[in-house]
């Protein structure tokens, strides 16, 4: 059928299954936003920023494990969505991400709202395009779609001139894609696998390391499957929360800089590290010369580029981690989980020695208390997003996870302002769970816009505000790395959050203690739409454990004892 | 840790297509990869090109290089070349007072010859190994060049 760009997007859209588009109209993206009108297949949620639109649809794709989408416009609007594009790189989330564009006869005369879009998302997008005519696009768009969801999943822009959507072409949907220079590689090698577990079942102090590839694969059952199957215990990074649930025995815990004393220690000691979609991040491994020293490493990851990036692999293994847990599953009765039992117990000593903890000795609400608090009453019924900061690393610390996809964060790029928009998305996607956000007294001021768009849509996120009157997570660094020298930290003035929350037609509440609290969350949760409580916390409150910038993971900073009378 | 850098050629075969090349350069500025030289021409009845990337660094970050060149949408091959035929040109212009019979034999010694003299200049050209090529611009500066131009270097698997 011959239809215009803007028509094609639509179709595209539709055709592709999508039933909900976040975005920001503009002049160069109004021929679409203008089918948008027309059509009712689904539906769009304007925002009120255009990097909330992409952190909307990241918080979407992350839960419903979908393609997300944006819509915005050229110049402005582009650039605002760099941020979320960016971030969506970082953490390999699928989005697709239309731009308006100028005209094609104004593209490089400096014209209105004229920017170099792909030029500038080109270092953070998995691939990109500038579609020059309308003939194009279908075959454009699909393989949009297709990239970000294969392989390595991640976000790909299109950007589309004005007079592209305005012009007429044929438009055909049907054709398969046939690119020859992208053939991700799915399937691990056989013999590689059979190595792997042989050297398993060799190893005395196996280690299973989970990553966030395990969630993007959807293999967390398979993976599940394969730690009881083995007995080995298992860290999780901070993108692989809800992997394992919190109560499962062979969870150790997360690792890295916050992680546990016990994670951290058991990677110290093992002898065989079972890397699973997991990219040796530098706030997983700390010095990397100490990392795991005397160990063997197998390295599964979907990414080639990942594997002995940063920790030469003795086992690499490039496939989809589903793929590779199913065979490694099927070899798996050459491993005795017996032998490991000793192995177990000196981890579960770790753990016993220096458990994640927190003490009560304030007078002030621990932060810590209100995630664990959230856990209590809501646990698997909620999805959990988090901004950037000490909040962040508590809520990964402390909640207790126990499903994949129900913990949404910006791992990779640390973006503040993500959390809100993120959980927008969450529940545009699962409208069936509460949707809470752990955010800063910072944070939330970075994308707290996105009120008028959760009370406009019904999208009744609880943001829980750990205020701290700090940025706190650079505060806790000056305290410790710059002898408490809190530069810039301060964030004593403050604007009224519950009256902020009121002003948007939203409902605040103000907490200063524990009761308060739990009436809070219960009321909002029942009142159902968007809310802010702005919990009073231990000001100076650190998180630990922790493994200063590029220390070795054996040599945490503990939580210092309490002092018994 | 110092890893030892080498000196490696990379080719890269890349679907023909608006912006491929600044995909490639792009990728190399934003890990801090370092690039000496980069040619690049369409592959004769084809849809592609061949890029020749001259390169340096260890082992580890050559791997890299070619995976994260692979990584890329419009890239079908990469070849990390171990035995290989290598030529490069280069263009001298030198001033018509020097002696242009030396500068000949000098020339035809490094696979080249002078291709224009005109009323204040000659110009003559080499194409050999890039590290004769090297080479013959150190012998050549007693005859005073005023300007060289380099083409980078092209590769052969043999
Ligand atoms: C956009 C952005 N700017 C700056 C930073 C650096 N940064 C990391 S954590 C942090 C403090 C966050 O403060 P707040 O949101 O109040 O959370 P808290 O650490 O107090 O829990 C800052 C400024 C960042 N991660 N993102």
């Amino acid at each position: 059928m011959q239809i215009s760009g803007a028509q094609m997007v639509i179709e595209a859209l539709i055709a592709e299954g999508v039933d909900t588009v976040f975005g920001y109209p503009g002049g160069a993206i109004m021929n679409v936003y203008d089918e948008i009108y027309k059509q009712d297949n689904f539906q769009h949620i304007l925002t009120r920023h255009e990097q909330a639109a992409v952190h909307a649809a990241e918080g979407y794709s992350k839960v419903s494990g979908k393609v997300g989408v944006a819509l915005i416009t050229s110049g402005p609007g582009f650039t605002n969505a760099v941020t979320g594009l960016a971030d969506a790189y970082m953490d390999s989330i699928p989005l697709v991400v239309i731009s308006g564009q100028v005209p094609m006869s104004l593209i490089g005369t400096d014209a209105f709202q004229e920017i170099d879009a792909v030029g500038i998302s080109r270092s953070c997008t998995k691939h990109n395009y500038l579609v020059t005519q309308a003939s194009d696009l279908p075959r454009i768009l699909k393989e949009a779609f297709y990239i970000a969801a294969s392989g390595r999943p991640g976000p790909v822009h299109v950007d589309i001139p004005k007079d592209v959507t305005a012009e007429i072409a044929e438009f055909d949907y049907s054709a398969e894609i046939d690119l020859e220079t992208y053939k991700p590689h799915t399937k691990g090698n056989p013999r590689q696998i059979k190595k792997a577990m042989e050297a398993i079942a060799k190893a005395k102090r196996p280690v299973f390391y989970l990553g966030g590839g395990i969630i993007n694969a959807n293999a967390a059952d398979e993976v599940r499957e394969l730690v009881h199957k083995t007995g080995i215990p298992a860290v999780e990074t901070f993108m692989a929360r809800g992997v394992l649930s919190h109560d499962d025995d062979l969870l150790i815990g997360m690792l890295g800089m916050h992680g546990s004393y016990a994670s951290n220690m058991a990677m110290s000691e093992t002898d065989l590290v079972i890397g699973l979609g997991a990219r040796f991040d530098d706030r997983v491994t700390g010095k990397l010369s100490e990392f795991a020293k005397n160990a063997g490493v197998i390295h599964v990851d979907i990414d080639p580029a990942s594997i002995s990036k940063l920790v030469n692999a003795d086992y690499p293994i490039v496939g989809d981690v589903k793929n590779v847990a199913k065979e490694m599953l099927e070899l798996s009765s050459q491993i005795n989980s017996a032998k490991y039992k000793s192995w177990r117990e000196t981890v579960a000593n770790f753990a016993e020695l220096h458990p994640l903890t927190y003490h009560e000795d304030t007078d002030r609400i621990k932060p810590q208390w209100v995630v664990e608090r959230v856990g209590q009453l809501l646990g698997a019924g909620a999805n959990i997003s988090t901004d950037v900061g000490q909040h962040q690393m508590w809520t990964a610390q402390f909640y207790p996870f126990s499903r994949p996809r129900q913990f949404i964060s910006s791992g990779g790029l640390g973006t503040m302002g993500f959390g809100f928009p993120a959980a927008m998305g969450v529940k545009a996607a699962a409208p069936d769970k509460v949707s809470i956000n752990f955010t800063g007294d910072g944070s939330i001021l970075m994308n707290c816009q996105e009120l008028m768009t959760a009370v406009e849509k019904k999208l009744p996120v609880i943001n829980i505000i750990l205020n701290n009157n700090y940025l706190g997570m650079v505060r806790q660094w000056q305290t410790l790395f710059y002898d408490k020298r809190h530069s810039e930290t301060d964030l004593s003035v403050q604007p009224d959050f519950v009256k902020l929350a009121e002003a948007f037609g939203g409902i605040g509440y103000r907490v200063t203690t524990k009761e308060e609290f739990d009436a809070a969350l219960k009321d909002a949760v029942e009142k159902n739409i968007v809310a802010f409580i702005d919990v009073v916390v231990e000001r100076l409150e650190n998180v630990m454990p922790m493994v200063p910038a590029g220390g070795s993971l054996f040599n945490m900073m503990l939580l210092e004892k309490k002092e018994t009378k | 840790m110092i890893e030892a850098s080498e000196r490696r050629v990379i080719s890269v075969i890349v679907v023909n297509e608006s912006s491929v090349l600044s995909r490639i350069t792009d990728l190399f500025s934003a890990r801090g990869y370092n690039i000496t030289s980069l040619t690049v021409a369409p592959i004769p009845e084809s849809k592609y090109s061949r890029l020749t990337i001259v390169t340096s660094g260890s082992v580890r970050v050559i791997e890299q290089i070619t995976k994260q060149l692979h990584k890329l949408i419009p890239v079908l091959r990469v070849y990390e070349h171990a035995d290989l035929v290598e030529k490069e040109m280069a263009m001298i212009k030198f001033p018509v007072s020097e002696n242009i019979t030396d500068i000949n034999t000098l020339c035809e010694a490094y696979n080249g010859k002078i291709v224009n003299v005109g009323e204040n200049v000659i110009i003559a050209m080499v194409a050999d190994e890039p590290k004769r090529v090297e080479n013959f611009l150190s012998i050549i500066k007693r005859y005073n060049p005023k300007e060289i131009v380099r083409s980078g270097a092209v590769a052969l698997e043999r």
